[in-house]
């Protein structure tokens, strides 16, 4: 019955697509309202239907209908409800699902912002995300659909869903995030194409387009951020990043974004950069496909990619169609945009420059990534041969663009826009110079190497220039108004968001610098062998194994070692990684204990388990100051929520802004 | 602001020239860092090999990074657990290499398994690692034995 309810929804939502579509572009070729009402209401109707699918699923899944077939291959009675929850997206056709039912959702939130504006830019932004929307439909219909009834005998209870999927709660809210980072990039690729089918870019469009951009962006953000963490805790080896391909298809539409972000900002001043800023956004779409075609197909082996299914060549083709519409809509429309530019007379020495640095820089960064991740890919296509390129090539490559994005972010902000003299400029640098040197000889003390050295520098010249830009403009306030300095910052936040959002993202970025550098530079590691009773001395602990116990719950059993941790001042607390076995899997899957605190974590993961519970290996690593990272990364979150958060209504109401600003900005809210 | 229009001042650059320079400069900054990308890239590459084509590369296989796939041979086992290190020989069923590994291997490693150890040749004809994975079943479902060894690379998760 559900397989039947749920396969009709998608049939739906996939018709709702194709008439919206169709209708979307017709619309925006004829200027015609009465084809743009039709396109928004399939576009209501798409989304609704997704999420209704989606639902539906859920309910399938809760009541463990096995006549599902995709609730027959991930549920089972003995799984937790929060985990049953989330096996929305533990395998393949559930997760094209998820990918379905967030357009859907960012379809509708869409559909709502575009009804105050330029009716042909609507037309053709709804055209083009419901085309996006009529290739994940069809996905859900045919090739990955999740609501095919279960063939043969319907089984009493199913497998559960991949127990690494199981072991952290960190599981429940990544994938979700990434989804919603990945998923929307969409909006703004469809609102760049509609700006290019309609040859006109307006800054009220623009705007919303960027505000779309930098929403995905935060979860894009955080998606990343919550995947390093959940490796950290889960997988054992106590690392967060291991250039792994499927981390580099997340990364590289992130750098775009960022990229994007900036050259937006050149636009929306200086009315430069337009069909540059437009191919970034477009890019940045491909590349969330790119990524999904990477993670879902099977191509790689990782815990993203399910299994071999036939959804590979599909995805090409789509992102061959994406790709080629782009490039003929850039090339053919492009003058149309970049016609009345402002001719510039910008100096060399100049924050338009260092946006254009900061842009190539992170261009590079993302050829880099793809380069490395794409090789093997094609190498074996060509010769059969399987290789893999390693973590030194990325490391190598990114770090000279890594040090020198961070010191941009400290001299783009300490430039003025047009033009200024390098004597001016030199003057505002002095400060933040001497903050680097200073970073510089921390470095050097700490006997860090060269890269981590120039990273210290960075971060601390960054840093100063940041804190400043954010305290400035309250000081005034201070000596023109006489307020206090908090009062005078919250003030001056709550009407300059966007900036000040901004520089709290460089804020967090500056911390999770600082953390990588020192996390990598100064991590140590050990594999320890333990008997029960004996006590051995690792950097600055003594860690002594106190034996073995075994937990059961309905889903696993686990082998749990207790180790007591000792500082010279006595006991400092216990530490019990775990060894998991799942019923439905003969090898057990590894739970580490990790002790975090400000200055370093003590990371202990068990590696193996003597029959009789009497000796254990434990592998011991010390990583400085990890958790800064994680901390960093919510801030960079936190400032692009702070930087979108709209203006007006209730707390602050800003009387300087002028109000068709604030009415866009309402407009310009990209969910609830 | 963005539809302002004014004419190009004395010595500045027009929109094309500006975009013409723009693009050009794009293009040979991204040629050049691939023609870098590339030389690093080649110095870096991680083989993907089995016993018998690790023997047909020759020469080739020492000194590079080589990811070893293959099965645990029946009686080759030997974890020495006081030393830390652990003795077993990998086969692909045709071929046999003698692998020597540093830190405790993973709980689930035994005779017959499929594994998959990352590290260099020696002349010594014994393949160095301090890096194993084993075998893990790809659906999460208890895996069949003798799956081609192909496969295993898709296949292994680890304890890295």
């Amino acid at each position: 019955m559900i397989s039947l309810i749920g396969r009709t929804l998608v049939l739906a939502a996939l018709g709702a697509c194709a008439v919206g579509a169709v209708s979307g572009f017709v619309g925006g070729a004829r200027r015609d309202a009465d084809a743009l009402r039709i396109t928004r209401f399939m576009a209501n109707a798409f989304g609704a239907l997704m999420v209704a699918a989606t639902l539906l699923m859920e309910w399938a899944l809760v009541t463990h209908d096995f006549s599902v077939s995709y609730v027959a291959a991930v549920g089972s009675l003995s799984t937790p409800l929060h985990i049953t929850l989330v096996s929305l997206w533990s395998s393949l056709n559930g997760s094209i699902l998820f990918w379905g039912c967030v357009l859907g959702g960012g379809t509708l939130a869409f559909t709502r912002h575009v009804k105050e504006h330029d009716p042909q830019h609507a037309s053709y932004a709804l055209g083009s995300l419901l085309s996006v929307g009529l290739f994940f439909a069809f996905l859900v219909a045919g090739i990955a659909n999740p609501f095919a009834p279960t063939e043969g005998l319907i089984p009493t209870d199913g497998p559960g869903p991949n127990p690494l999927l199981q072991n952290h709660l960190l599981m429940i809210i990544h994938p979700p995030s990434l989804y919603l980072g990945y998923v929307l990039m969409a909006v703004p690729y469809a609102m760049a194409a509609a700006a290019l089918l309609a040859g006109r870019l307006e800054a009220t469009w623009m705007r919303l387009l960027r505000r779309w951009m930098l929403f995905a962006w935060a979860f894009l953000s955080l998606g990343i951020l919550l995947g390093g963490w959940w490796s950290y805790e889960v997988l054992g080896w106590g690392g967060y990043w291991a250039w792994d391909p499927v981390e580099n298809a997340s990364f590289m539409p992130w750098l775009t974004a960022t990229a994007f972000l900036h050259s937006a900002m050149v636009m929306e001043r200086q009315g430069q950069l337009k069909g540059w800023t437009l191919t970034l956004a477009m890019s940045t779409f491909l590349l969330t496909l790119l990524g999904t075609f990477m993670t879902r197909s099977g191509v790689f082996n990782s815990v993203h990619s399910f299994t071999q299914s036939s959804i590979g060549p599909v995805f090409l083709g789509f992102i061959a169609l994406v790709l080629i519409a782009s490039v003929v809509l850039l090339a053919a429309r492009l003058d149309a945009l970049t016609a009345n530019d402002k001719a510039t007379e910008d100096g060399v020495v100049s924050r338009e420059s260092a946006f254009l640095l900061n842009n190539l820089l992170f261009v590079a960064f993302t050829f880099t990534v793809l380069l490395g991740t794409l090789f093997p890919l094609i190498k074996e296509a060509l010769t059969e041969e399987r290789i893999s390129v390693g973590e030194p090539y990325f490391n190598r490559m990114s770090l000279p663009v890594c040090v020198g994005i961070l010191f941009l972010m400290g001299v783009g902000p300490s430039l003025p826009w047009g033009n200024t003299s390098g004597a001016r400029a030199w003057s505002r640098l002095r400060l933040p110079l001497r903050a680097a040197a200073a970073g510089a000889v921390l470095g050097a003390v700490l006997q860090a190497g060269p890269w981590a050295i120039a990273t210290f520098a960075g971060a601390a010249f960054a840093l100063v220039v940041t804190v400043h830009e954010l305290l400035e403009p309250a000081q005034a306030r201070v000596s023109s108004l006489g307020e206090s300095l908090p009062k005078a910052f919250l003030a001056y936040a709550a009407r300059a968001r966007q900036r000040v959002g901004g520089y709290i993202v460089h804020l967090g970025v500056i911390i999770c610098a600082v953390s990588i550098a020192a996390s990598s530079t100064f991590k140590v590691q050990r594999d320890l062998p333990l008997a029960v009773g004996q006590e051995v001395a690792f950097e600055g602990y003594r860690l002594r194994f106190e034996g073995m116990r075994t937990e059961t719950e309905p889903h696993r059993t686990a082998q749990v070692a207790t180790v007591a941790i000792l500082g010279p001042s006595g006991t400092l607390g216990v530490l019990e990684p775990k060894m998991n076995h799942y019923k439905q899997m003969r090898e057990p899957i590894g739970t580490p204990a990790v002790r975090s605190g400000l200055k370093e974590d003590l990371y202990l993961s068990l590696v193996r388990v003597s029959a009789d519970g009497a000796t254990a290996s434990v592998r011991a690593m010390v990583e400085p100051m990890v958790a800064w990272l994680w901390f960093g990364g919510l801030v960079m979150f936190g400032g692009a929520l702070f930087s979108l958060w709209p203006r007006g209504r209730a707390v602050v109401a800003s009387p300087s802004a002028a109000p068709v600003d604030a009415t866009v900005d309402a407009a310009a809210r990209p969910a609830k | 602001m963005s539809d302002s229009t004014s004419t190009a001042p004395p010595g500045g650059l027009t929109a094309k020239q500006r975009r013409t320079f723009l693009v050009g400069s794009v293009l040979v900054a991204l040629l050049a860092l691939g023609g870098i990308a590339s030389v690093d890239m080649s110095d870096n590459l991680v083989y993907f090999w089995e016993p018998r084509e690790l023997y047909a590369a020759g020469d080739d296989a020492y000194g590079a990074q080589i990811r070893l796939g293959g099965l645990v041979k029946e009686g080759t086992l030997n974890w020495d657990e006081g030393a830390q290190e652990l003795k077993m020989v990998v086969t692909d069923g045709q071929a046999e290499v003698t692998v020597h590994a540093t830190g405790a291997p993973p709980q689930m490693l035994r005779e017959g398994i499929g594994v998959v150890v990352e590290g260099t040749m020696t002349r010594e004809g014994v393949f160095k690692t301090d890096r194993l994975m084993v075998k893990h079943s790809n659906e999460y479902r208890a895996p069949q034995e003798g799956v081609a060894t192909k496969e295993l690379y898709k296949t292994v998760e680890g304890l890295e």
